[in-house]
């Protein structure tokens, strides 16, 4: 019950005072509560627990672990070219 | 799916494996903390990938597990009352209670609904005046800010009918608790990413500091795992104990701050009792006045039921990571998914499920 589910935010819209977003999740669309991050803007992707927004999810972050992959695979490739 | 099928590619995966091994160079025992992340390593087999010498201890991280028989008892006693519309997350309806368990209560009349969020709880109350609704609110910091925002919508929308049956759980009283047990063989911990995404880190580092325990907060998927499994071991081969974040995708140090000021105004710490594992203090959240009217316990006058758990079970050997899955009697034995004896057999994130699940032949089970 502990997902954590990346969506992303299509529209905004307001229900009984709280913002919420329509979101799209892999193509299913669900209503998301975004009272806990209220900056996100539409096409951002946004973390959904329980139909709560806890988080926006950081491109450039996303990007480090397979960046750092990448730098390690070229060390490797070089190495065994015996450029190190 | 973004930042989904990216972090479970298999040659990353092995890039990461290579990594851990070429960094190890002893045994070193890592406890994940999140259920999620349990069922995650026995899925995709990432404990397979690992060198020998580290040995994953699966923690007491899924809520579901260790809600304690009591509040279990008080639910069914809630949801058998006419009057009462009991809302639950599905997980818990499995959960053994002293007799029986919800959905139990339910197939005897019992007006028990599975809601996918507790706002939704809210709108039944809405919808019917006439009943009283009680919303079964469990859950790690994670589910809390939701929690807490289906009693302070409540509040605002003048609803008498709705209550919440509080039992919530925190995490860092648990590692604590974990790390003084007296047979505690936790070197590093992978600290629960979604639970760091509302709290920030800044209660870990004493932690990490007094105990001299690394500690990664770490992501779900298979190669977030793998990467909070890499670093950790870094930090163990190097002599550190830090609080490192892999998961800075959806982790911020500070946490959510919208979140932090909403549970801050609608909970208090109180001592909780663990399934399993007995009581720990301030290791839970209550309702705080002026929310305490919401408070289902009090609104039913169910402060006196308590509950012993049931002896066969070794749930808080299992969740302490003492005990493996496999290694208690009951194991696929008296206690399968279908028909459970302890909680960890209910969840897909609880640690007996999902042996059962993806290792039911024990000789399939790693390190044995
Ligand atoms: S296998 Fe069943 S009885 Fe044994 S510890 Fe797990 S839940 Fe309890």
């Amino acid at each position: 019950m502990c997902l954590g589910v990346p969506g992303k935010v299509v529209d905004l819209f307001e229900r009984d005072g709280l913002p919420m977003a329509h979101a799209d999740f892999g193509g299913i669309a669900k209503e998301v509560c975004l009272a806990y991050t209220p900056e996100v803007e539409p096409g951002q992707y946004v973390l959904v627990h329980v139909g709560f927004s806890i988080s926006v999810i950081d491109e450039a972050e996303a990007q480090e672990t397979f960046k750092y992959l990448n730098e390690l695979a070229q060390a490797a490739e070089a190495e065994a070219r015996g450029e190190t | 799916m973004k930042y989904v099928t990216e972090y479970r590619g298999a040659a990353e995966a092995g890039q990461w494996a290579e990594l851990i091994r070429r960094k190890t160079t002893r045994p070193w025992n890592i406890m994940e903390v999140c259920g999620g992340q349990t069922n995650a390593i026995l899925r995709f087999s990432l404990d397979a990938l690992l060198p020998e010498s580290i040995r994953l201890i699966h923690g007491p991280g899924c809520p579901v597990c260790v809600t304690p028989i009591e509040m279990i008892d008080r639910a069914i006693a809630l949801a058998g009352r006419p009057e009462v519309i009991f809302c639950s997350f599905g997980d818990m309806l499995r959960v053994p209670g002293s007799l029986k368990d919800l959905l139990a209560v339910k197939s005897e009349g019992g007006d028990v609904r599975i809601v996918y969020s507790p706002m939704d709880a809210v709108a039944l109350a809405r919808q019917h005046p006439d009943r009283q609704v009680v919303f079964f609110a469990i859950g790690f910091e994670t589910t809390a800010p939701a929690n807490a925002m289906a009693v302070v919508q409540a509040a605002r929308l003048g609803l008498t009918n709705f209550s919440a049956l509080v039992s919530h759980v925190l995490v860092p009283p648990a590692l604590r608790a974990v790390l003084d047990s007296p047979d505690c063989v936790v070197h590093g911990f992978l600290a629960a990413g979604h639970v760091c995404a509302i709290m920030g880190i800044e209660e870990y580092r004493p932690i990490a500091r007094e105990y001299g325990v690394p500690i990664v907060v770490t992501g779900f998927e298979p190669l977030d795992i793998l990467q909070g499994v890499a670093m950790c071991v870094a930090q163990l081969e190097e002599g550190r104990a830090e609080v490192e974040i892999q998961y800075a995708r959806c982790v911020r140090p500070e946490g959510n701050p919208a979140a932090l000021a909403r549970l801050r105004e609608v909970f208090e710490p109180v001592e909780r009792k663990w399934r399993g594992i007995g009581p720990i203090p301030e290791s839970g959240w209550n309702l705080r006045e002026p929310y305490r009217a919401f408070d289902a316990v009090r609104r039913f006058g169910l402060e006196g039921m308590t509950a012993e758990e049931p002896a066969e079970c070794i749930a808080g050997a299992v969740l302490q990571g003492h005990k493996r899955p496999h290694e208690c009697p009951m194991f696929g034995v008296r206690c399968t998914p279908e028909s459970p004896l302890g909680a960890p057999m209910v969840s897909a994130e609880g640690a007996c499920a999902a042996y059962y699940r993806y290792r039911r032949r024990a000789g399939d089970a790693p390190g044995t």
